[in-house]
């Protein structure tokens, strides 16, 4: 039906945007599937990140891989301070509570963007914008490529930093047992505050990455939420190896999805999955909990 | 009433319930006791409904009920209280207890008027108003006792009612679980508090390690030195034993 | 009776608004108020009440908007004739997103993502199908008749919506005074001992989120009516979602009057914004986005809470 040839270019672009994906759910794996924060403004985050790289390079010229040490350690202050004195402050702990003060923080995000860059779609141009790179034959655009090795590097650092370090053996503890963690002394709010700084660390290395390949308005978040909840969701709340693979399946999904059943169509296959995860195999794939 | 035949469930290896069977026979007040951890709330979800078991079988009035969800054996009259009370918190203690009420009740009013009456007996009838977060332990535990008791079950099952109460709450409690007996109500409780064991019930079964190691009247099952060595150890009923003999010696 | 004399006191009042008031401004300021009670209504019954939060509740709105504007453009339908089956198609979807989703237990933030997630398939669907329009939607023909759902001045407009909001009113009462709304408050409260009292939850969650969508539907036939106009983002996008849960966090989660205390003030507040700081988009839902955090920090029962004696469970 398909040559293969069209169906391997369409896989691989599939991966690369999942790489991507997987980037963007990362951040999400630690805060949601380690320390449980339904951050539902985990996408409206990512638009604040990706118009800081915008600016980077629309106002002070620096490319967006160079602006990876800017980013990540801005969006991680933002994220400690967000957790630490907004969140934290506000749900009191309840989960639904939760819920609803990120979607508070996500109307103030959006809206704010809207008011203060209106609603044009920015996109920015770098020397490899439109350089492709030829894998066995597929033409695929090099700042996915770039995204693809992005991801796996980050993966893997924060695999080594949650296996190694004290801060991640501290995450870890929280994570299964609050009360316990209190106990022994380690402080609760701060360990919270780091992770989803971590997290939004995370949002910013993937805004760098992204914005070559894609753009930014104030409303380009929404479809990033659902997106990375589902891979969260799908690799198994709490694993990284998880949320990359599950970032893989996601993108290969939508891409051979948009190529059977065309572009608007095809990003249902996503949310589709997302359901019959939750409601048949919460565990995802490689899951210990949900 | 009641009967269970070679039940038996395990937790990710570990056996919860191994094998119990009991039967439990109408009209009176009967009590499931054992240490710490020996599967006795985890018999009451099996018999109850909130836990299906891997073997065996659970029969209620003659009918097989093994697997049934827990509201439609409530339905078909059997109760369940919870060790760790969950009263519906933001709700008034007459509200809650009109829940169970509403079982046969359709009609909010009559529901309401039931709800008020089991209060009296149990004796809440001073605290309806009153919100069920705000209420002491030995309330909580009454208004578990009247929610449970407003659905009119023929068989209540009371998981440690008793528990965290001090010896006035209890012999206030005592009288009231007796007069539900006498009301025509199968009682079977799980209990730790050995006075009310040996007060109350009129037999008792003894579950250790998810095994039933014995069963009888309290007095003789207490004696047992099988029972006295699960609850003190190896070689309590030994010593024991010894120690009665040197103080008739 | 206290309530339900209230209940028709102030509906009677707000009959009487086109009688002293004319202007078409204010009108419209009474209509969307009561538009954006309805879907607060309808989200109270599902959150309030029943404790379940959605975050789709687009997915019905859209449902019966979609429903009444394709019978109308593709068959010719009556309006009037399409409120009814918006309503049962809404309904419908209620039902199959609730027995999917409380069959297999999901509660929670779970079950609010579902729900989220159910209302961009339909967005994606409705985006790409043929009867709706796709993306460019459905324009409900102008007929200027009450005989047909449009009325000359808005007046007519403000009847129908009293009345459904009349509606919501009388369901929310009743869900306070009746077995079903004792068994739907003590599954909300502690599901597993209204299971052991006899209740059975499933059953009585997914009467919750049926009544629930039901209502939410006619908000969105309604809309239809109001603007002649619908589509995808329109109608099954978050915005839809995000209004039927403002107004009764604000006004009072599981009261009957919350979603209209708290729709009100929304509304005072958006117009107030708009007098400040002029058509400047997106200030007023940064502002809205501003109450809901100090909302759910500070005064977790909403204003109207502040009455009720008893704290709703979730908050």
């Amino acid at each position: 039906m398909l040559e293969p040839s069209i169906l391997f270019a369409s896989v691989l672009n599939g991966l690369t945007s999942g790489a991507v994906y997987a980037l963007v759910a990362l951040g999400l794996t630690l805060i949601y599937g380690v320390l449980h924060i339904i951050n539902f403004a985990h996408g409206a985050l990512l638009m604040i990140a990706l118009y800081g790289v915008y600016f980077l390079g629309a106002k002070l010229g620096i490319g967006p891989y160079a602006a990876l040490p800017v980013m990540i350690p801005a969006m991680f202050a933002l994220g400690y301070v967000l957790q630490r004195f907004v969140i934290g402050r506000a749900s009191h702990g309840k989960d639904e509570n939760i819920l609803l003060v990120t979607l508070g923080l996500t109307l103030i995000l959006e809206n704010f963007a809207l008011f203060a860059w209106r609603s044009d779609t920015r996109t920015i141009e770098t020397p490899y914008t439109f350089s492709t790179v030829d894998i066995a034959g597929a033409m695929i655009a090099t700042p996915k490529v770039f995204a693809f090795f992005g991801a796996l590097a980050a993966t893997a650092i924060l695999l080594a930093f949650i296996t190694r370090s004290d801060l991640g053996r501290a995450i870890r503890a929280v994570a299964k047992e609050r009360q316990g963690a209190k106990l022994v002394g380690i402080d609760v709010e701060h360990v919270f505050a780091m992770s989803f700084g971590i997290g939004l660390a995370c949002l910013g290395a993937a805004a760098c990455f992204l914005l070559p390949a894609y753009y930014v308005n104030p409303q380009v978040g929404n479809g990033f939420v659902l997106i990375a909840f589902t891979i969260v969701v799908l690799g198994g709340m709490g694993s990284f190896a998880g949320a990359l693979v599950g970032g893989f399946i996601i993108g290969v999904v939508e891409s051979l999805g948009g190529l059977w059943l065309g572009e608007s169509l095809g990003q249902i296959g996503i949310f589709v999955i997302f359901i019959a995860i939750l409601l048949f195999r919460p565990k995802g794939i490689f899951g210990a909990g949900a | 009433m009641l009967e269970a035949s070679h039940v038996s469930i395990s937790f990710g290896g570990l056996k919860a319930v191994d094998d119990a069977s009991l039967v439990v026979p109408a009209g009176i007040i009967a009590s499931l006791i054992g240490p710490n951890g020996a599967g006795k709330s985890t018999l009451f979800g099996i018999i109850s409904g909130f836990l299906k078991p891997d073997t065996g079988s659970v029969k209620f009035l003659g009918r097989d009920i093994t697997g049934l969800a827990p509201h439609r054996i409530c339905r078909l009259g059997m109760t369940r209280t919870f060790q760790i009370v969950q009263p519906f918190a933001g709700q008034s203690v007459l509200e809650n207890i009109a829940v169970g009420s509403h079982l046969h009740r359709p009609q909010r009013g009559t529901a309401l008027a039931h709800a008020e009456s089991v209060a009296l007996r149990v004796g809440l009838a001073d605290q309806l108003g009153k919100p069920a977060h705000t209420l002491t332990v030995a309330a909580r535990k009454r208004l578990e006792l009247a929610r449970a008791l407003a659905t009119e079950p023929k068989l209540l099952l009371l998981d440690e009612v008793l528990a965290g109460l001090n010896p006035q709450e209890i012999s206030e409690m005592s009288p009231v679980i007796r007069s539900i007996r006498d009301g025509g109500v199968t009682v079977l409780m799980i209990e730790h508090v050995m006075q009310a064991v040996m007060n109350l019930s009129e037999y008792t079964w003894v579950l250790n390690d998810g095994r039933l190691i014995a069963e009888g009247k309290p007095t003789e099952v207490t004696r047992d030195p099988q029972v006295v060595e699960a609850y003190l150890g190896h070689g309590a009923a030994e010593r024991l034993r010894a120690a009665e003999e040197h103080a008739h010696a | 009776m206290k309530k339900l004399y209230a209940i028709l006191a102030v509906c009677g009042a707000v009959a009487l608004v086109p009688a002293f008031v004319s202007s078409g401004f204010a009108l419209n300021l009474v209509i969307m108020t009561l538009y954006a009670t309805l879907l607060g209504q309808a989200w109270n019954i599902l959150a309030g009440y029943g404790g379940q939060y959605s975050f789709g509740h687009a997915a019905f709105f859209g449902t019966g908007a979609y429903a009444s504007a394709a019978l109308q453009v593709h068959l010719g339908v009556n309006a009037w004739l399409c409120l009814p089956v918006a309503v049962a198609c809404g309904a419908a979807v209620g039902a199959l997103v609730g027995a999917l989703s409380f069959r297999y237990g999901l509660r929670g933030s779970y079950f609010a993502l579902v729900t989220l997630a159910f209302a961009e398939v339909l967005r994606i669907l409705a985006n790409s199908v043929g009867f709706t329009g796709g993306g460019v939607g459905l324009l409900v023909p102008l007929k200027s008749s009450a005989l047909d759902f449009q009325f000359h001045g808005k007046a007519g407009f403000l009847y129908v919506i009293l009345a459904l909001t009349l509606a919501g009113f009388l369901l929310s009462w009743w869900l306070e005074r009746s077995r079903y709304g004792a068994w739907l408050a003590a599954v909300r409260d502690n599901e597993e001992s209204a299971a052991a009292l006899g209740v059975n939850a499933f059953r009585v969650k997914l009467l919750a989120i049926v009544l629930s969508a039901a209502l939410m539907a006619a908000g969105g036939a309604f809309y239809v009516q109001y603007f002649q106009y619908i589509d995808p983002h329109l109608a099954y996008g978050p915005s839809v979602s995000v209004e039927a849960l403002l107004g009764p966090i604000v006004g009072g989660l599981g009261t009957v009057f919350g979603p209209l205390l708290g729709a009100a003030a929304l509304r005072l507040l958006g117009e107030l914004t708009r007098n400040l700081m002029g058509e400047a988009p997106g200030v007023s839902l940064v502002i809205y986005g501003a109450v809901l955090i100090l909302m759910i920090t500070f005064l977790p029962r909403g204003l109207g809470g502040m009455f009720v004696r008893r704290p709703p469970s979730a908050a």
